[in-house]
């Protein structure tokens, strides 16, 4: 160290390497240096020394590098994967139903039955890949210009929607959210509002997921007429919550053979409660669990780590959360960087921010362990299913071609 | 790991004066925060100064090594800081050096194209809940493999940044010529690989500077690598299991999160280092530069998620950094930190009688927004933080966690109706359902706000101050 002045150097850096010097003279001169005048020095440089150490923390002290003769050749190491024994397993649930299941989807879904956190693969292969679902509405609500572009011919018409989101945007399943159901909104009855289920279900062979409008009472009362119309067809109800009548919900759920949403707010003790008094009811592989997504740059940190503890805890043996994740990934459009008009000349159009926005919320989630996406835009919706197909087909790392990156003329 | 070590331990070897020029009370509280790692042990003068200390200081700096090693990249009295992590989940105890993220030039680029491209590096920025979000590091490319076109590019860097910088060759001898012209700096290296290993310990010792090695989907390569450089007398090493889009997106993943797990679950001492991921990689496939930019943006995603220490890309567009600089942030935030504030009525400038009244969640995030967003606008209002059990407006009115009830109960108990004369309320546009059973519950006459806050400057010039509702509402 200080062997070169550099003439750009700061004076920070000055003082720095002529601290480390000292430091080092000090240390291989202990007695002999102990008691020479550097106490004016210290108090002058005193508040230098907070401030360059505050900088650089690792003091060069210990660091000198001792040049030491190359070896010939590599030396030779091993790797062992780190392997854990994971005591726990998340239970499988089915979503729909075919004919020879007793209903008429064309196929029916299995997510969880996780054995290993996401993509540790070396802990363990998990036996299902998560699956992409599409939100549609049963009523006109504000959406993000992106996403609105991509269905405005359908907006008005649940049914037209849940065609374009399968055939055209490969939706796995579609959500339907009823939220004209709202007693604040349409106040829509039970009967109409399941009517509407059974036309999405003729009109689509894929498994259904049915939301409400977040209103208990309302929500029960349309869940049960829903559940009833669409028995056999096992679909995934869209939730159920503690400040609802839960118990009478589970035993409508149970009854008709469907599976449940079971939402709480970024709380695993509430998930863990919420569950216990399911399974008073409901048998486990009923019960997909949703801790509550936000948006980047909006939460999502919270979301992600309530996710991963949760299914790192499932894994490890909590019975009460070993369950499915779902994850309301079209929240990411609640943030501003998705929809809003920004300078464009620096942060490019909200066309591709939004979209972006939803595939990084997705993939940070998919990270985390969710099973089971609900999201909006077509894009997103198209990389999010490319990301689990890679990793469920593995994959080929062109390790020769690799490294030509640094030499690359992009 | 420093949170399993208990104060006294370090405060045994603390100098135990109380001197307090750390600035804390005493040494046990300085020792607190010290395992806490609020604070660096170089804070304490003492400790550093006084050779009497200085087994000591030592002792400690072991006692509170993390197990990812921390390495700096310096450039004058700039360093970034990549690693020093502590454990393997942040909600374990927290991620502490965000991953820093270095920008390309290629050395095959005319002088006023580099300069026209740092500048734009410098100069992206975005407010983010009080903070500007930037970019850390220039990553200098040799594409001509000219020690000479090299140096000139490295060159034209220096004169016109002040950020650290990574230099990129598998030549040493290119290199060598852009280290020539940073003296004194330390910028990282890439890359040693099986291949020329040796070369590059040579120059990394000679220089002194952090080392990246390289072992594509390797990792017995990478361990042998990295085992024979630290015999080498290396000691800042950053490690690159490869990283690909496309067909190697799998073994990309796989490879940060074994690799990272083998430090922590397993002891592997010699994979403690910084992760270095090259997104920049997925430019090695043709095709649409738009496609190019988007997967290099959400594998840049992943491997943040993922545990990589540093990341080096070559989009430079707004959407796909802007992502990035806030997932960053997201994941490395302290999982400490509650997320909720405090319900209550906040005063934001010096609201008075005739000021405009507003509510929101007492969500962290979502409070700080608003506010902030008031704030900017220089506007005096009241802000009523209503308890919505740390969730977002919209999270909240799905989830019934805020009613119109709340909102009542929050107006009564925050004695706002003694600090106005006028009974409106400004309510969030993602409340705006509940306008008519809050004008019920409260007695209050309602105004539904815009969806976004940072349009509430704009909404209270239009809608408060130019009809001067405040003389009608009385």
């Amino acid at each position: 160290m200080g062997s070169t002045k550099a003439p750009k150097k700061t004076f920070e850096a000055m003082v720095f390497e002529a601290l480390s010097q000292l430091f080092q003279n000090l240390k291989d001169a202990e007695i002999e240096l102990q008691n020479v005048s550097i106490e004016a020095d210290e108090i002058e440089l005193e508040p230098v020394v907070r401030t360059v150490l505050a900088q650089i923390p690792t003091a060069k002290i210990a660091e000198k590098p001792t040049v030491k003769r190359l070896p010939e050749k590599l030396l030779e190491a091993e790797f062992t994967p780190p392997i854990s024994e994971y005591p726990g397993r998340v239970v499988e649930v089915k979503i729909g139903a075919t004919k020879s299941e007793g209903g008429s989807r064309g196929k029916s879904i299995t997510i969880g039955g996780e054995v290993a956190p996401a993509l540790y693969v070396f802990d363990g292969l998990n036996p299902h890949p998560p699956v992409v679902s599409i939100d549609i509405f049963d009523a006109r609500i504000p959406l993000a210009k992106a996403v609105k572009t991509e269905v405005e011919d359908v907006l008005n018409d649940p049914v037209e929607w849940a065609k374009k989101a399968v055939h055209k945007f490969e939706a796995e399943i579609v959500n339907l959210h009823l939220v004209s159901i709202d007693p604040l909104l349409n106040d829509t009855p039970p009967t109409e509002a399941a009517k509407t289920v059974e036309n999405v279900l003729q009109a689509v062979d894929v498994p259904i997921c049915v939301g409400g409008c977040g209103d208990p009472l309302k929500d029960l009362k349309v869940f049960e007429k829903v559940c009833e119309v669409a028995e056999g067809e096992r679909i995934l109800i869209n939730s159920v919550t503690l400040d609802m009548d839960y118990k009478r919900l589970a035993e409508v759920v149970k009854k008709h053979g469907h599976a449940v949403i079971a939402f709480t707010s970024m709380d695993m003790d509430m998930a863990r409660e919420l569950n216990r008094k399911l399974y008073e009811v409901l048998p486990r592989e009923s019960i997909v669990i949703d801790t509550t997504t936000a948006a980047l740059g909006y939460g999502l940190d919270y979301a992600f780590t309530v996710m991963e503890r949760t299914r790192l805890a499932a894994l490890m043996g909590d019975v009460e959360l070993q369950h499915p994740l779902s994850s309301g990934t079209t929240n990411a459009w609640a943030a501003r960087e998705a929809w809003m008009k920004l300078d464009e000349s620096k942060w490019g159009p909200r066309e591709l921010r939004g979209p972006i926005w939803e595939v990084v919320t997705a993939l940070t989630l998919l990270l985390a362990g969710v099973d089971y996406f609900m999201m909006m835009h077509p894009l997103a919706v198209k990389t999010t299913k490319r990301v689990i197909e890679r990793f469920t087909s593995g994959g080929m790392f062109d390790s020769s071609r690799y490294l030509s990156w640094a030499s690359l003329d992009i | 790991m420093a949170r399993s070590l208990s104060p006294l331990e370090v405060y045994n070897l603390l100098p135990k004066t109380n001197c307090g020029k750390c600035g804390e009370a005493n040494c046990l509280s300085f020792a607190t925060r010290l395992v806490n790692l609020e604070v660096e042990i170089e804070e304490c003068p003492p400790l550093v100064e006084e050779v009497k200390h200085r087994e000591n200081y030592f002792k400690l700096k072991d006692l509170l090594k993390p197990p990812v090693k921390e390495v700096l990249i310096t450039r004058g009295g700039k360093a970034v800081r990549i690693g020093g992590e502590y454990v393997l989940y942040r909600h374990e105890f927290t991620y502490r050096r965000p991953t820093a993220i270095a920008i390309d030039i290629s050395d095959s680029m005319t002088p006023e194209s580099i300069i026209d491209r740092v500048k734009q590096i410098e100069s992206l920025s975005y407010p983010y809940i009080g903070k500007e979000l930037k970019l850390d590091l220039i990553a200098v490319r040799s594409v001509t493999g000219d020690p000479e076109s090299f140096r000139k590019a490295v060159r034209v860097v220096l004169d016109n940044s002040s950020l650290p910088i990574v230099l990129c060759s598998l030549n040493p001898d290119v290199l060598k010529a852009g280290l020539s012209e940073m003296p004194g700096d330390k910028p990282l290296i890439y890359a040693a690989t099986v291949d020329n290993w040796s070369r590059m310990a040579e120059l990394a010792l000679a220089y002194d500077c952090p080392l990246v090695v390289s072992a594509p989907n390797n990792p017995v390569a990478l361990k042998s690598l990295v085992k024979t450089l630290l015999e080498c007398g290396l000691k800042d090493l950053v490690l690159d299991p490869g990283c690909m889009g496309g067909e190697g997106l799998y073994d990309t993943i796989v490879n940060f999160t074994m690799l990272r797990k083998a430090v922590f679950r397993a002891n592997d001492s010699l994979l403690g280092f910084p992760l270095l991921g090259a997104p920049i990689s997925v430019w090695l496939e043709k095709g649409r530069a738009l496609d190019r930019k988007w997967e290099e943006c959400y594998l840049a995603g992943m491997l943040i998620v993922r545990f990589a220490d540093v990341l080096i890309m070559h989009s430079l567009d707004g959407w796909v950094l802007l992502p990035l600089l806030i997932l960053r942030d997201n994941i490395y935030t302290d999982p400490r930190k509650p997320v909720s504030v405090k319900p209550g009525l906040y005063k934001i400038g010096t609201p008075d009688e005739n000021s405009p009244v507003m509510f929101t969640s007492n969500f962290a995030l979502t409070y700080y927004t608003v506010s902030s967003d008031i704030q900017a606008a220089k506007v005096d209002a009241y802000l009523i933080v209503v308890d919505t059990e740390g969730l977002s407006v919209t999270s909240a009115v799905a989830g019934r966690k805020l009613t119109a009830d709340k909102v009542a109960e929050a107006i009564k108990e925050s004695g706002i109706e003694n600090q106005v004369k006028h009974r409106y309320l400004i309510i969030p546009g993602r409340a705006s359902k509940l306008s008519g059973e809050i004008e019920e519950a409260t007695g209050w006459k309602v105004l539904v706000g815009p969806l976004d806050s940072s349009e509430i400057p704009k909404f209270l010039s239009e809608n408060w101050y130019g009809k001067r509702l405040w003389e009608a509402g009385r």
